[in-house]
């Protein structure tokens, strides 16, 4: 390189140093260690944290497989997995016309605002605080949380729905609509094969998110297996605590990869 | 579309081939019987239906109005605690998660073994969610804003890890080969070669990681780890309604304004 560099002055550096870059970096660096310093992540508690650390991690190992918590992590697992399939169900369903109404190539424009107004705010909070406030409306349990993550799910998929629907091709909508047909005929022929696909995507996508949510909403009263978890972390049943995380792990790698086939037939 | 389909002597044109038509029945029925055995053994108390329009209602009669006079007292300083967790933790992933990338990345690093080890990183990052990552970082380090920092930048290194480990595999090789060619040290090879080619999606991973963070570092506090949940799980257990109003509107605030400034960078920067 530095022969390169130094060899004639038509080119004096291949790559030049670009201040205001590094000025950036610099800039980083200086906010991380001020935002470290408000924090209060010094190093001696960090140390002090990896002390506690490893006794932490002690008391984890080796997870409990007792009987009696392996019928425990059944129960919680089943309701979990209920509770994202029966959200993902529902949510999907009421995202299709959601979406279809929040699209501005097909609606007018008083609707498609005030349809992506109200995915704007269902989206705009995490699912855990809806979930609190379903568990003060209906009580704790599963319902609370499959209502929140229904929430969560209308929030992503009917903003990605309205989003591709927006995209698609209008000439066929153009064509459908030239024979005459009703506005339920055109969305059958014209505007769903096209988006149906992707469409169905979101959906596997989101079942995938839903799991994994599914897991945190019991944590505030939500029921499924992060009600479990909370209960066994609070009586510091910590090697239970690691089956547990275990188990949600493989659910959601299989969670995954079934995820990943589904998609595929759809495309 | 198949072949054989298009081209039977009577010209039936079919959209699937049957292979194709099985698989799709055969989800729509796998679902039925989800939704439907979940619908069954579902455990719903119906007792705490009958009262939910009521308990509705009172949730936001009790809202409104808002304590206003709460907000300088106690959801500021938690508020700009939440922005530095959700902004630090970002960055702690950042650099957490860029090793797993190139590790990741199979035109960079070419041992399968190596490849499923940081894919195996990434997917236990995600699977535990950052309320999860949080509780356990709440029980080594203690409440705290130190948890929830932590909590944010290891549920987010699956995800900057993943989508960066992508970008890196769909880089060209040819700058790549060209640096090689000319006897460029490999350290020299990431910045000048490969770096100039992800950078644009780096940031806009982290930009999109960012803006997710602010959402979750809101509820991180719920567990003890710092931050706005603190307050609001303070305001919960109280049954101070309406300060918890008052922190789920600032929260909604905080979250709309993430979502222009994130917005406004993309446009104008990447």
């Amino acid at each position: 390189m530095r022969g390169l560099a130094t060899s004639g002055g038509l080119r004096a550096k291949a790559f030049p140093a670009r201040w205001p870059v590094r000025l950036a970096w610099i800039g980083l660096a200086l906010y991380s260690v001020y935002a470290a310093s408000i924090l209060d992540v010094t190093w001696p508690r960090f140390v002090q944290g990896l002390d506690n650390g490893a006794r932490f991690l002690g008391r984890m190992f080796p997870p409990n497989i007792a009987p009696d918590k392996l019928a425990l992590l059944q129960t919680g697992m089943l309701e979990s997995i209920q509770i994202a399939v029966l959200s993902t169900f529902f949510g999907v369903l009421l995202s299709l016309p959601l979406g279809l109404l929040a699209a501005r190539n097909l609606m007018p424009g008083w609707v498609s605002w005030s349809a992506r107004g109200l995915i704007a705010v269902l989206r705009s909070f995490h699912s855990v605080i809806v979930a609190i406030l379903f568990v003060k409306a209906v009580g704790f349990g599963a319902l609370a949380g499959i209502m929140a993550l229904i929430v969560s799910t209308m929030g992503f998929v009917s903003k990605l729905f309205a989003d591709a629907v927006e995209e698609m091709s209008m000439k066929q909508v153009e064509a459908v609509r030239a024979t005459g047909a009703s506005f339920m005929s055109v969305l059958a022929m014209g505007v769903l094969p096209q988006v149906m696909a992707r469409f169905i995507g979101f959906s596997t996508y989101q079942l995938d998110s839903n799991l994994r949510n599914s897991t945190m909403v019991g944590l505030v009263g939500g029921g499924g297996i992060g009600a479990t978890l909370f209960t066994a972390y609070q009586r510091f049943d910590y090697d239970f605590v690691l089956t547990i995380l275990l188990a949600i792990i493989g659910l959601i790698m299989v969670a995954e990869v079934g995820a990943g086939r589904l998609r595929r037939i759809f495309q | 579309m198949s072949e054989a389909a298009l081209s039977g002597p009577s010209r039936r044109w079919v959209r699937f081939t049957p292979v194709e038509r099985g698989a799709r029945a055969l989800v729509y029925v796998l679902t039925a019987v989800a939704v439907i055995w979940s619908l069954r053994t579902i455990e719903i108390i119906p007792e705490f239906l009958y009262d939910a329009p009521e308990q509705t209602a009172d949730l936001f009669v009790r809202m409104w109005p808002f304590d206003w006079a709460f907000y300088p007292k106690a959801v500021h300083a938690a508020l700009i605690e939440t922005l530095h967790t959700a902004t630090l933790g970002t960055l702690l992933a950042l650099v957490l998660a860029i090793p797993f990338s190139f590790l990741a990345a199979r035109n960079f690093t070419r041992s399968g073994p190596l490849n499923w080890i940081a894919q195996f990183v990434f997917v236990s990052s995600r699977s535990v969610n950052s309320l999860i990552w949080a509780l356990l970082f709440v029980a080594i380090f203690g409440p705290g804003p130190l948890a929830g920092t932590l909590a944010i930048a290891f549920r987010s290194i699956g995800f900057v890890g993943k989508l960066f480990g992508e970008a890196l595999e769909e880089a060209q090789q040819g700058p790549i080969e060209a640096l090689t060619a000319a006897g460029a040290p490999r350290s020299m090879i990431l910045v000048k070669g490969y770096w100039p080619q992800v950078e644009p999606a780096f940031w806009s991973v982290a930009l999109l990681r960012w803006d997710i963070n602010i959402r979750e570092s809101a509820v991180l506090g719920l567990v003890g780890a710092g931050g706005i949940g603190v307050a609001l799980d303070a305001a919960l257990n109280n049954l101070y309604w309406d300060q918890v109003g008052l922190i789920l509107a600032v929260i909604f605030a905080v979250v709309i304004a993430t979502e222009f400034v994130t917005s406004f960078i993309r446009s104008r920067i990447l």
